[in-house]
């Protein structure tokens, strides 16, 4: 174990040089991620098809919803259910990057990297930028659906423009949260194993149906979700015009997310190093 | 030993192992085994307001939902099944069991049958959690109608898997095959009744077989059990059996000719 984990002395640099290597790693890892993620139907899968399967479903089963009284005045509800699509893809990207991490660990790549002369964190910087391009890449095609489907953005291109910037920032949220998962599980079924823990979470915020038509206990939990807040300030500029608050408040959201999701993977990378 | 008994006996074998699948891999069953009671749960909560629209056949949701959990522990259970069957496929033992004496209907009904009773774990599962939330009991004959048509809905999907497994020859297929089973079941009246569905799903649920096998498990939960809402069901599952199973069995009897 110690001959595969030992380190290569790090050649002597400047901060600037440091800086630039350490950004070619990062990029150089999160090329390979994306590239492994179109390589592999099962990493691509629950970022684009089943969102998209389930927001065909929930538009063409639910879609009189849109009549009831307490619902909010919108223009289809496909419209409405852009936002919680957008939302899901980003949240099971991140676990999809908790699966392929996992493997990467489970095949021994990460102890290579840890041998390597460059940052230990590179790995996990590595995935999450993949996981970013990933959320733009959701952003874009579910905008695309929704426009080819009839779906209106009410804030025109600057709401768009909000949409896909949150998009790739919740992803990269929900990324920490996936690296976190790996560097724990270290098994790729384990990681696996939390897929239907994001529809738990998904289904107790307002990312499918507006707040006030939700069952209890799930309305009074979705008030208090920070899932709630992000799928409102990504509905927002679609179904009106773009305001601030709700931007912002998706923003705090998504840095609720990212704070836990930073913390525990810095945590599991510190157990991750103790014992390589 | 008869023919028939050693059938009989490597089918038994088969399914056991089939169903040991469930300890040696469980991070890849736990997700089969909860989502159905997941999606029952949420489905309520995010949809429960759908009964207040006019023309809708139940006041609860979740007695109109749980059902459509019956036939999706099904799928989701026939998928996995297939994703198995890939995963041997790559590690080599299934070319070990074509050079065997077993038959190539002895190999498919081994795997499809460990499928049908692996799918009592979700339902199980689902009905333990619906009673307590509430779900009215659908009498002795809708459970028992309800567990027939999910264990033999899990023997097609299975049959699908199967099919999708012995064409790509990879587990790279999972998604397609779950795909496959998700569609079929949620492109039917799944949310709402048939007349409150819009657009492309009134139609598509409308030509979707799985549409009749769901309302006939379903007519216990919101109403009472008729040979009227019965007979369609068992008829689209014998369709798509007949035509699964067919499909399934050639491509096995294709494989190592």
């Amino acid at each position: 174990m110690t001959a595969t984990t030992a380190r290569l002395p790090a050649p002597a640099l400047g901060l600037g040089a440091r800086l630039r290597n350490e950004s070619r790693v990062v990029a150089e890892l999160g090329r390979r991620s994306v590239r492994q993620a179109f390589r592999r139907p099962q990493f691509l899968a629950p970022i684009i098809i089943f969102p998209s399967l389930f927001l065909a479903v929930n538009t063409g089963g639910a879609g009189q919803a849109v009549n009831l009284p307490e619902f909010p005045k919108v223009h289809g509800f496909l419209d409405f259910q852009l936002a919680g699509a957008m939302l899901q893809s980003t949240m099971l990207a991140g676990v999809s990057a908790a699966i392929a991490l996992a493997l990467d660990i489970e095949i021994g790549f990460i102890d290579r990297l840890f041998a390597a002369p460059i940052a230990r964190a590179s790995f996990v910087l590595g995935r999450l930028a993949a996981t970013a391009v990933m959320g733009a890449i959701s952003a874009l095609w579910f905008l695309s659906i929704g426009l080819i489907f009839g779906a209106h953005i009410e804030g025109g291109v600057a709401g768009a423009l909000v949409v896909i910037v949150l998009v790739v920032l919740n992803a990269t949220a929900f990324g920490t949260l996936g690296a976190a998962l790996a560097l724990k599980a270290k098994s790729a079924s384990t990681a696996q194993g939390v897929f239907p823990l994001v529809f738990v979470i998904l289904f107790v915020s307002s990312a499918f149906f507006p707040e006030a038509l939700l069952l209890e206990p799930a309305k009074t939990i979705a008030e208090w979700n920070p899932l709630s807040l992000i799928a409102d300030g990504l509905r927002d500029p679609i179904i009106s015009d773009l305001s601030l608050r709700p931007t912002l408040e998706a923003l705090g959201g998504i840095a609720i997310v990212a704070g836990i999701g930073s913390a525990l993977s810095v945590w599991g990378l510190r157990s991750r190093i103790r014992n390589a | 030993m008869t023919g028939i008994a050693y059938d009989a006996r490597a089918t038994w074998t088969l399914m056991l192992r089939g169903i040991n699948e469930i300890a040696r891999v469980p991070g890849a069953a736990i997700p089969g085994v909860l989502a159905p009671t997941i999606f029952m749960c949420g489905l309520t909560a995010v949809f429960g307001s759908l009964t207040k629209l006019p023309g809708f056949t139940t006041d609860d949701y979740i007695n109109f939902i749980l059902p459509v959990g019956f036939l999706q522990g099904a799928g989701f259970t026939g998928a996995a099944t297939g994703v198995n069957l890939a995963r041997d496929i790559e590690l080599g033992w299934f070319d070990r069991l074509l050079a065997s004496p077993a038959p190539r209907g002895v190999l498919l009904s081994g795997t499809v049958l460990s499928a049908s009773l692996r799918v009592l774990m979700p339902i199980t599962l689902l009905m333990i959690v619906g009673l307590v939330l509430g779900v009215s009991f659908p009498g002795v004959d809708g459970l028992l109608l309800g567990v027939f048509l999910a264990a033999c809905f899990a023997a097609v999907a299975a049959c699908y898997g199967v099919l999708i497994a012995m064409r790509f020859k990879t587990q790279a297929a999972a998604p397609l095959m779950q795909a496959g089973v998700f569609m079929a079941v949620l492109f039917t009246t799944a949310y709402a009744p048939q007349d409150l569905l819009t657009g492309w799903l009134h139609t598509v649920a409308e030509l979707n077989p799985v549409t009749q096998i769901l309302e006939a498990v379903r007519q216990g939960f919101v109403g009472d059990v008729t040979w009227a809402d019965t007979w369609p069901g068992l008829l689209s599952l014998a369709g798509l059996g007949a035509v699964l199973i067919g499909l399934a069995l050639r491509s096995l009897r294709r494989a190592g000719a």
